[in-house]
This record gives C-alpha cells, structure tokens and sequence, in this order.
C-alpha cells in the first residue's frame, strides 16, 4: 500500500490550526529537548508537554514529538501493537492528516516517520526513518525507587545496582527474567532506560539500529531517545542471559516464524490462532512481496 | 599502619542547639570504638558527620580509602561517597526498616551489593547470599522469603549480612539492638562480635547499651551536650570512669 | 637478672562524685619493681590497694601520679602516660592478667576463649588451638568442655579457663590476682607448676596469692602495701 494524500481541503490552512498543531514556540521547545536527547542517548530529558486533543495515555507524549519533527513531504505511519488498522493508530493518523496534512501510509517501507505504541515493526528500519515511541512511563527505576529525586540521582551516578535486583527477583519468583515487555536496556554504556511496553522480543532491534528512535512520555514531560547505531544493551545475568521471546508458532496467515504473534480467539469455544502482531508485514507476505 | 578515619575540631550546631563541640577522634584498621552517651548526646550527630551524611560547621575529616588515598569526608562528591557506602563503608540501622527492602526477598536484599559491585552471575550471587545467611544463623532455605515475614532480631541479622557481604572495611552501627528483646539482643551482639573479629572491621558503634559496648568495643568515647567528657580503653573507661557523668552512666547499669 | 618492671610513686585516688566528690586514697608514693624470672608477691590487709595497683599496671584503672615503666621492645614505655593505641598493644604482646573471674563471652567455646590471646600474639591458629587444648587438659579440664562455652561451668572450671588463657602466650609480664582462689589443692598445684615454669622463662610476675602456701612456694619476695589510712 503506498501513501494516501488527504483531501487537501480537510488539511491544516483549512482547518484554521496552525501546521501540525502546536505553535511553533513549543515545537521549537520540543526539539531543543530532542536535540538534548539525542545528544545524550538513553537520557531522560524533561520538557513542557502541552494539552493535547486526546487523554493521556493514548500517545499524547508521541503525538507532541512527531507534530515537532514532521515536515510537509513526510510521510507518517501509525501503530499501535503492530496494526495500523486499530482505534488508536487510526485516530493519530487522522489527526495528522488532518493538522499537517501529510501523506500518510501502512507501509514501514514507506514511512518516514512511524510513531508507534508498543512494537518495533518487523521490516528493518532504515537510515533517514524516525521511529516514535509513545510511553506511559519513562523511568525504568520508578517500581524500585519512588522517590523522584532519588531515581535521578541514580542515574547521574550509574548507580544501577538496583535494577538488578529486580531482574534477580524475577528469577527468584518466576524462574527466569520475567519481563516479557519493557525490558531495561542499557544505552551506550551507560544509561539505564525503559524502551517503553515493547515485547521483549523486540529488544535486539534496538541494537544499532540505522533509524532515528525518539520517544515521548506525555503525562510525566519526559523524552529520551537513542541515535542511529547506537549500542543497547538488554539486562541480564551470565547464567541466564536474556532472550527474546516469540510464541513457539508460525503465524496463521503468512506462516511466518520469524515475527511476533498475537494470540486471537476466534470463536465462542476458546479455539484460537497465533498472527503477526505487525499486520504491514503479514499482508506483505501475504501478497508475496517478500 | 596509618588511621583509617581522623576527626578533628568538628563543630555542629542547629540554631541554638549544639550538637558537637570541638569532636576530634581517630579509627584505627580493625578498631572498635563505641560512642555512648543518652539521646541528645551528639552521638548519633557524630555518626552522621563522620559518615558524610551531615556537614559539620568546623572541623575536618579524613578517611584512608583501601586504595591509600586520602580523603576529605565533608568535601566527598556525592558519586565518590555513595562509592564508598556501598563498598569500603557498611550501615547497620538500629531499624531494620531504614536499610531493608521490603519489596523484594531476603535473599535480593543481602546481594544488593553484590550486584551493584557488578556480580552478573545469579549462581554465585546466590551462593555467597546462602554462605552469608548461614553466617548470620538465618536458615539459607529461607533465601527466597519476605523479609517481612522474619522476626526483628533475624532482621536485623538480615540487614548485617547486607551491609557486610562485600567486605566493607568501615562499619557504622546505630543503636544495632536498639528495639530487640533482651534475650535477642545478646544472640545478636555475640554473633556481631564474631563477625568484627574474623573480618577484622573496624566499626563506630553508636549506643546508649553500656553492656555492648563492653563486649564489642575497644574504645569508648562518652559523649554529653555535643562534647566528648571522657574516653579510654573500654574497660579503663567503665572500671575507673573519671568524669561525673561517665560515673553516673556506669552506676546506673547493673553488672556491666 | 633484668627489670621488667618499674614502678616509681604510684599514687591513685578514687573521686566519688556521686557521693558528693568524696575522695578515697587507695595507693600514695608505693614503688616496687620485678625482675624476669621474679615473682613478687603483694601482701597486706584486705583494703591495702593490692587490686588496686594491679590494675593500674593492667591499664583498667588510670594511675593518678607516678611510673609505671615497662621494658618493651628494646626500651621503656611508661605505662601510666601510655594512650589506650599504645595499651592495647602491649596487652596483646606483653602483659597477661588472671583475674579472679572469667569474663564470660556468650556462645565461643572454652577452647576458642583460650587459643584466642595466643593467635592475636602471633601464633598460628592450630599451633594455638593445640597450645590451647594440651593447658585445659593439664587443668584437669575434660575434652567434653573444649567446645563449649564456660558460661554454664562451675567457678573452678570458669578459673581454669581463665588460667589457660592467661599461660597460652608469651609474656613478659603475668599479673596474676588469687590465680588459685576457688582451686581444690591439685588444680592449685598445676598452677603452681605453671608458675615455675613461667619464672624459668623468664616471665616476671606479679601476684596476690590468698593461699600461703602457694604463696610461699612461688614467690620470691613479699611486697607489702599497707592502708593509706594506717599510714597517714
């Protein structure tokens, strides 16, 4: 699927809002901040999140960060768990069709800016991409330490000793490292960060990857991110070293045993499929472009 | 041998309140020395100077790193002194609450400083963890319990196995049998003398107990109105005690 | 033979400041001195100041006026100016006391109480332990009690310990206070060879010995102290 242009008479100048709805002092505050995080990759970096169109915790951090870094010839893709085709990913996808009036598409390829709730697609980013996380909370230390002041503290000093405990309380409770999702990395050596709710599974992508990875938490104001080709880290021990976990299946659709599932009940009497939780990849494969 | 730690001329006040008043003293590798005097003494606001958690008015401060640096304590830059406090420095809390997590178990509290000394092996993690529960007589089988669910004298041993696991060569104790029953603070005095002797630590022991301080240190200081009144070998000090206060501490115990 | 010890005017006074500054004179001016190989006995009233001087040269009462000189590492060190640093080190190397009561350590075995001065003197561990283990026997305390802590013991087997731990190291000087107090008469013996056998060491020793007998077996010379009152 290549990228739609919107009706130009249902764009921004149509509307009365102002190109990608934040005035342009607040992009220009948003970007210091992103340029301040690039430059000090997995650090957290506070910023005056505005009131936006939509509730907290439906990407209000992603929203403000994509409206400051998006340009007219962008072209935006949305997801939210890997489909483009759900409430969330739809709505913002909308709004910036709406408020930019940019092309917008499904296709990882196409893109280049994805914002994305909760997943990194399967199609490998490239240099030139941005990737957008939204993030409910951006400090990996705060279910260990609740005291602000303290958990900032510890990450001034690297002092991350404690993190390690949770993953060794995991093991002691669960068997193994327990984090599924949102597993601490660390960022070039040396900061501690959350990669928001991604699946584990999703980690090693992180890893150098040539894109550019922004991330905005609106309700706590923060933003951090991680430059293209940058080394990052999953926690672990020795003797239980992490692992990027999928379901043991193939996807039902495209048969594919690479990606990440979803699990789906599809009747009334608990029968149940395993797809591609990336819904852009599977109907790639399933239109046999790959 | 050099001193490990070298006070002189500390000075602390709040308001109008003197804490400490021209407080000198020096720790030796290896030496124990108790603080006593009753609340309000200074003791535990020298604890807190010496410990760099609190910055006195006047005076100075050093302490000998393993590495033979010097270093001044008041002048510490956060990074360097939470360095030591979780390695050359040990804390034992009279209230367990103040040191452990409750959140995590008995076993992730004693390897905390294992693991912020950089230990990644889970294995070995938790065999030092178990050889260190046995060490405080805690049942290792117990290594993946609450902490809330032990008694307060087996929290208290849980949180002199965390503080000591990494070996640390400077031990602050506050009041370590402070809120125990009598029978359980003699257990758990016995089994940190042991511990002082075989590791060799030198510990400042802060306490109003004149029966711990005569079976753990060996040097006293007695501490009134921020100033030190007297202070000698620990039995000089309880058996000849020179100042009137010092003997009305001394008189005030039965069979120290 | 050589002088160990020295003492040149010790004078100790006791203020009770809790009875009003009271003062009580327990030693005025007494000067004694003992040689290695020597033992000398204190002898006097009960209220003479015999405790009292041994534990100003042991370091738990502080002299009030005085010397106490001690021969120590090839000089002189004057124990009643000596700083609690300089005391501790001479109680690890130099001087031993047996006290009349055992100051019990909750929970550490009679052997472990024993063997402890030797290994913090010096000795190898095992060289201690069996040091330790063969001056409990020859105190006619039984194997059986080694291992455990003298807590529960009678007043002769606390003694015995305490006398065990006393003899193990090496010492210049020993201050022995009624070493053979509550000792039935061939535990009081052992002692008594103990003793010899420091002498022909060359251990100086001071000594309160209630036991004449004994007291005349091993002492030397007698050094009498008399109450200050009777004095004055």
């Amino acid at each position: 699927m290549d990228a739609v242009r919107p009706d130009p008479a249902r764009s921004a100048a149509a509307g009365g809002y102002n190109f990608a709805y934040l005035d342009e002092a607040t992009k220009r505050m948003i970007r210091r901040a992103l340029l301040k995080a690039l430059a000090i990759p997995g650090h957290q970096v506070p910023f005056g999140a505005r009131e936006m169109p939509l509730p907290y915790g439906w990407g209000t951090g992603g929203i403000q960060v994509t409206a400051s870094v998006i340009g007219p010839t962008d072209v935006l893709k949305v997801i939210d768990q890997g489909a483009d085709d759900t409430t969330n990913a739809v709505s913002i996808r909308r709004f910036f069709a709406r408020v930019a009036g940019v092309a917008t598409t499904e296709s990882t390829r196409a893109a280049t800016i994805i914002q994305t709730r909760h997943r990194i697609p399967e199609t490998p980013l490239s240099e030139g991409q941005i990737l957008v996380f939204q993030v409910p909370m951006p400090e990996p230390l705060f279910k260990l330490e609740p005291r602000v002041r303290e958990s900032t503290r510890l990450h001034a000093l690297a002092d991350y000793g404690l993190m390690q405990v949770k993953l060794y309380e995991d093991i002691v409770r669960y068997g193994e490292v327990a984090t599924s999702y949102n597993h601490p990395v660390m960022v070039a050596g040396r900061y501690l960060m959350s990669p928001s709710p991604i699946p584990a599974f999703d980690n090693p992508k992180l890893h150098m990857n040539p894109a550019i990875l922004l991330f905005g938490a609106g309700r706590e104001k923060r933003i951090y991110a991680v430059p293209p080709y940058t080394p990052v880290r999953s926690l672990d021990f020795e003797d239980h070293p992490f692992r990027p976990i999928r379901a043991p299946h193939a996807c039902a659709l495209c048969g594919s045993t690479e990606s990440y599932l979803d699990e789906v009940i599809v009747d009334d009497r608990g029968g149940r499929m395993h797809v591609c939780s990336d819904t852009d990849y599977c109907r790639e494969r399933r239109e046999g472009r790959r | 041998m050099t001193p490990l730690l070298e006070a002189a001329g500390l000075q602390l006040r709040f308001g109008r309140i003197t804490a400490l008043e021209d407080v000198s003293l020096t720790l030796w590798p290896s030496e124990v020395v108790a603080i006593v005097g009753e609340s309000g003494s200074g003791k535990s606001s020298l604890l807190r100077v010496l410990s760099g958690l609190q910055r006195p008015d006047a005076g100075r401060i050093l302490y000998r790193g393993a590495d033979g640096s010097l270093h001044d304590v008041p002048a510490l830059s956060e990074a360097t002194r939470r360095r030591l406090m979780r390695s050359e420095w040990g804390f034992v809390f009279q209230n367990p609450r103040d040191a452990l997590r409750f959140s995590v178990s008995a076993g992730a509290n004693v390897g905390e400083r294992l693991m912020a000394a950089g230990w990644r092996h889970y294995g070995r993690i938790r065999q030092e963890v178990a050889q260190w529960l046995a060490r405080v007589e805690i049942d290792p089988a117990r290594i993946d319990d609450d902490p809330a669910r032990f008694s307060g004298g087996m929290q208290q041993r849980l949180q002199i196995a965390r503080s000591l696991i990494t070996r640390p060569r400077l031990v602050f104790m506050d009041e370590p049998t402070g809120g125990l029953d009598v029978s359980v603070q003699a257990r758990l005095l016995d089994l940190i003398r042991g511990l002082v002797a075989d590791l060799g630590l030198a510990v400042l022991l802060v306490t109003h107990d004149i029966a711990a301080a005569r079976l753990l240190a060996h040097r006293i200081m007695v501490m009134r109105g921020g100033r030190v009144v007297e202070e000698g070998l620990t039995d000089r000090v309880l058996d000849d005690p020179q100042h009137p206060y010092t003997q009305l501490l001394v008189s005030s115990v039965l069979a120290a | 033979m050589q002088e160990v010890l020295r003492i040149e005017g010790l004078a100790k006074t006791f203020t009770l400041h809790l009875q009003g500054g009271a003062r009580i004179v327990a030693l005025d001016g007494v000067s004694l001195s003992v040689a290695a190989g020597e033992c000398v006995a204190l002898a006097g009233p009960s209220g003479a100041g015999k405790s009292t001087l041994m534990r100003c040269v042991w370091g738990s009462y502080g002299a009030g006026a005085g010397r106490i000189l001690l021969r120590h590492a090839g000089g002189e060190i004057d124990l009643a100016r000596a700083d609690a640093r300089s005391l501790r080190e001479i109680r690890r190397t130099a001087i031993g006391y047996v006290s009349q009561f055992l100051r019990v350590i909750p929970r550490v075995p009679a052997l472990e109480i024993v063997a402890e001065p030797m290994i913090a003197a010096g000795m190898a561990a095992e060289e201690a332990r069996e040091r330790a283990r063969a001056l409990l026997l020859r105190l006619n305390l039984p194997e059986a009690l080694h291992a455990l802590p003298p807590a529960t013991f009678s007043g002769g087997e606390q003694q015995r310990v305490n006398l065990a731990r006393g003899f193990g190291p090496p010492r210049r000087l020993l201050l022995l206070d009624e070493p053979t107090a509550s000792l039935d008469p061939a535990n009081a013996e052992v002692v008594v060879g103990l003793i010899e056998e420091a002498k022909r060491a060359g251990v100086a020793i001071l000594g309160i010995f209630h036991d004449q007998a004994v007291r005349d077996r091993v002492a030397d010379r007698l050094f009498e102290l008399h109450p200050v009152r009777e004095r004055a």
